[in-house]
């Protein structure tokens, strides 16, 4: 039973146990569906169809897997260090102020070519700032990071309703939304932009933020794999013993990684609100943080492993949100019920299988090489 | 009447045997001491009788009668009592409901706690065991909580108590009242075995002794019929030493200098006190001593993993003291290599891949750095360099660091301190779980960085490790540095003694010599 990694290889891993993972949540919810009196077989085929079948659809899933990534990556990043940032939420939210706030200083004054990279820096900064707090905490005054990124949720929230119905508020409103940001500062959506190569496509929120993304998969790869950085952020996760004997301070590190989860965090604000919503609102950032989590452990904190579990769930807001139209008895909490199956069976009981899929492994080893199985060793 | 009686217990875990056909008869009524180094099989043994292993083969017969034990809730049913080395006690509980947990007899406390205050007074009664039965157990001084302890045991019924090095924690005035409540226990028909490497302890307080060596019991002997010296040869033993070809060595200045060096933990205990010594370049200097008795913390201070409270530490001029202290990476920079004493736990990283191991600590250096990305090449054929240096096999530096035996794996550790040519070597347990093979190669590099004229200092529990390879050797014993001999003058019961803080003076005619070193030492500290 306790069978340890290594006994199985790599596709089965990263592979072959989050298929049965997912395969078991569709099983699960499929159960469900039909014991509300709808076809499960039915529901499959609206929610793949509305996430895949259109340009529209397509559109508005990438635009959910965009956030996903930017959490992923977030959630991953700290726990290489060993560290578990569910503050996630909080740091996007108040990413997502940074990117206001500096359009709201600038965006009648700059260009977009300016306008991007300072929104790209504003968003990190402000996310990183957020999660800098509990990283000095936890490095210097042992609180625990789980407890202090979970409270600085509830903090950035309501930072925000304050600012958003004391301060930023648009005079003469009555919803707290700050004014809307000069057209000409907007990042362009995917319809748009596609529209200058003569392709038409349905507008959706997607726009030019899928790409940063894309390319934030890639730096964060080079930073855990390929700097020295990224080598001390891992021998600190790995193991705290051997980064104060090899002389790297792990409080250091917890910070770093931290600063960095934070800011990537941070850039679902750029999604948002430079890229959709235009102006600076309440809960643009809401669920995001926490899906981050399991897309992360999804994901195996790789950053392609993140892509892949972040389409899923992009699959599932956007296949969701259509299947709740088209079959009036699955509602729009049973899709989160759904979603929050896939949560459990591939995030939190992520490795229950495991043990099972390693025996029968080593079955099937043992049998197709016709030696004694090793099961019992 | 006997006790206990184990007949042909073996265990194994893995490759390693254990236990090796263990056979124990203890008197009932009776102390019995069982003796060993470190890794000796005591605790396997222990945990085999207390339920935690299952023996491979052999029987356990308690009163005669030949008893399965599946676990400690069995154990306790067979009248077995276990005090560990490490305290199972809640801190905020009071001694009353930590006495009773686990035997509450009821949903609602009430009754439990007016049975085990009941119990509790007879137990004082009888055996002694006094306690302030209302106290929190963690504010308890370390000698009540092992009385506490005792008393857990007892209300459950133990006619047969195991303490595990029981004495580890305590003052002497502790031990000795730990050893009169013993006493009291034998008297009333408690069996109590004694699980310690302290000769003292055994001389005063047993009625037969046990030794074991190798996972094998390599004799019984009568307390009153035998000595301390027999029982530290029967425990360290006479193998055949493993001759490392060396010259006589050329030491030349210090290169390392520790001056009253004490280094304090967090709970105030000092595991390294008042230490000072040299190593000289061209030498080796060899740490003998009982595990945990100092030598990791000297170790750890030496290489800046922990800050000196006192005291200072010279290394070719430069001084750190606890005003000024440096980290690993510093005293890496200054000509400091560092084999650590345990391997999976800092030496390496077992989830790294063995190249990226391969420059723990080194990892900054502009060898593997660009402005940016780290130099994945040049990382790669570093390793595959030390790897053909030091014969690793396999020699593949993507392979992952959990997946070489234990004996390549600290071939790549040492390849890594060695590979900057260090002036000054600290080598900890260089050869634990190290195959024969890799034993020799790695004990003639060690040799050979002495010649190059790096300062080694080997911290190592094998006997035979230190006499063999040092030129000097230090004794230490909870903390401090309780003899210095020279290398030719040594012999293993010598230094078994010294290591057991045994007081040779009296009762020793080994050697007069290195013990007059060892009291002006002391006279010095």
């Amino acid at each position: 039973m306790s069978a340890s990694s290594g006994n199985i290889p790599r596709w089965v891993d990263v592979g072959l146990i989050p298929l049965i993972n997912i395969l078991m949540a569709f099983f699960v919810s499929g159960l469900i569906i039909l014991l509300i009196g709808e076809d499960p077989i039915e529901a499959v085929g609206i929610l793949l169809y509305g996430a895949w079948g259109t340009d529209y659809g397509i559109g508005y899933t990438l635009y959910y897997t965009t956030n996903f990534v930017f959490t992923g990556l977030a959630v991953a990043v700290a726990f290489h260090a060993g560290l578990f940032n569910i503050g996630g939420e909080g740091q996007a939210y108040i990413g997502g102020l940074g990117v206001g706030l500096m359009l709201l200083a600038f965006d009648n004054s700059l260009p977009l070519i300016l306008i991007v990279p300072i929104s790209i820096m504003a968003s990190a900064l402000f996310g990183a700032a957020w999660a800098y707090i509990p990283a000095y905490l936890q490095a210097y005054r042992g609180s625990h990071i789980v407890i202090t990124t979970i409270m600085f949720n509830f903090i950035a929230s309501a930072l925000m309703v304050y600012l958003l119905v004391n301060v930023l508020i648009q005079p003469g409103q009555m919803s707290p939304q700050s004014r809307e940001f000069a057209e000409t500062s907007w990042l362009p959506f995917m319809h748009e932009a596609l529209a200058w190569f003569g392709i038409s496509i349905t507008r959706s929120p997607l726009n030019l933020s899928i790409f940063w993304a894309l390319i934030c998969c890639a730096l964060v790869w080079a930073f855990i794999w390929r700097t020295r950085w990224g080598y001390e952020i891992r021998t600190v996760g790995f193991n705290e013993t051997a980064a104060v004997y090899a002389g790297i301070n792990p409080k250091k590190i917890i910070i770093l990684a931290m600063c960095v989860s934070g800011g990537l965090a941070g850039f679902v604000g750029l999604n948002e609100i430079l890229g959709v919503h235009h102006r600076l609102l309440l809960n643009f950032q809401l669920g995001y943080g926490f899906a981050g989590i399991a897309v992360a452990l999804m994901g195996r904190n790789h950053p392609i492993g993140i892509i892949f579990a972040s389409l899923l769930f992009g699959t599932l807001y956007q296949g969701g949100a259509e299947l709740s139209f088209d079959m009036p008895k699955v509602t729009r909490e049973m899709v989160e019920v759904v979603q929050g199956l896939v949560i459990l069976f591939s995030g939190a009981l992520a490795l229950m299988i495991k043990p099972t899929v390693e025996r029968i492994y080593a079955v099937i080893t043992a049998v197709t090489s016709g030696r004694r199985s090793a099961v019992e060793g | 009447m006997i006790a206990i009686e184990l007949r042909g217990i073996n265990k194994s875990f893995g490759p390693v045997h254990a236990n090796k056909n263990v056979a124990l008869n203890i008197e009932r009524g009776t102390i019995h001491g069982i003796i060993g180094e470190n890794g000796a099989g005591k605790s396997t043994l222990m945990s085999i009788l207390y339920g935690f292993y299952q023996a491979d083969s052999g029987d356990i017969l308690i009163n005669g009668e030949i008893t399965k034990i599946h676990g400690s809730d069995e154990a306790i049913a067979a009248g077995i009592g276990m005090v560990h080395q490490h305290f199972m006690l809640v801190d905020p509980f009071t001694v009353v409901e930590n006495v009773m947990l686990g035997a509450e007899g009821g949903a609602l406390l009430d009754k439990g706690i007016d049975k085990t205050r009941e119990e509790l007074e007879r137990l004082k009664r009888e055996y002694g065991l006094k306690v302030p039965v209302d106290a929190l157990a963690g504010e308890l001084p370390v000698g009540l909580q092992q009385r506490v302890e005792i008393l857990k045991a007892l209300y459950r019924g133990a006619q047969i108590l195991i303490l595990d090095e029981p004495t580890g924690v305590l003052t002497p005035q502790e031990t000795d009242q730990l050893f009169r409540i013993l006493n009291a226990l034998k008297e009333q028909g408690v069996t109590v075995i004694l699980i310690t490497h302290k000769l003292q302890e055994i001389m005063a307080v047993t009625d037969g002794v046990s030794v074991m060596r190798g996972g094998e019991m390599v004799a019984h002997r009568k307390t009153r019929e035998t000595s301390k010296e027999e029982l530290a040869e029967l425990m360290v033993g006479r193998k055949v030493l493993l001759k490392v070809d060396k010259e006589e060595a050329q030491p030349k200045d210090a290169a390392l200098t520790v001056e009253n060096l004490s280094v304090i933990s967090a709970d105030g205990v000092a595991r390294l006190d008042n230490v000072s010594f040299s190593v000289r370049r061209g030498e080796i200097v060899g740490v003998a001593g009982v595990s945990g008795n100092g030598q990791s913390e000297l170790l750890a201070a030496l290489s800046g993993i922990v800050k000196p409270s006192k005291g200072s530490i010279s290394i070719n001029g430069t001084t750190v003291t606890a005003e000024a202290p440096l980290d690993a990476a510093a005293f890496r920079d200054l000509g400091v290599g560092h084999v650590p004493e345990d391997r999976h736990r800092m030496g390496l990283v077992t989830a790294f891949t063995a190249d990226e191991s391969a420059i723990l600590g080194y990892h900054r250096d502009e060898t593997f750095n660009g402005p940016i990305l780290m130099k994945r090449a040049a990382i790669t054929e570093d390793c595959a360099q030390k790897m053909a240096d030091f014969d690793v096999r396999p020699p593949t530096p993507g392979l992952k660091s959990a997946n070489f035996s234990g004996g390549n794996q600290q071939k790549i550790v040492l390849a890594r301190e060695m590979a900057r040519k260090p002036k000054v070597l600290l080598v900890g347990q260089p050869t634990r779980g190290v195959d024969i093979g890799a034993i020799e190669y790695i004990h003639k590099n060690l040799v050979a960085m002495r010649d190059a004229g790096a300062a080694v200092l080997l911290v190592s529990v094998e006997l035979e490790e230190i006499m063999s390879l040092s030129d000097r050797i230090l004794v230490m014993f909870e903390g401090r540095i309780v003899g210095e001999v020279d290398a030719k003058d040594a012999n293993e019961r010598m230094l078994g003694l010294m290591m057991a803080n045994a007081n040779p003076e009296t009762e020793s005619a080994a050697s007069q010599e290195p013990i007059e070193e060892e009291r002006n030492l002391g006279a010095e500290a």
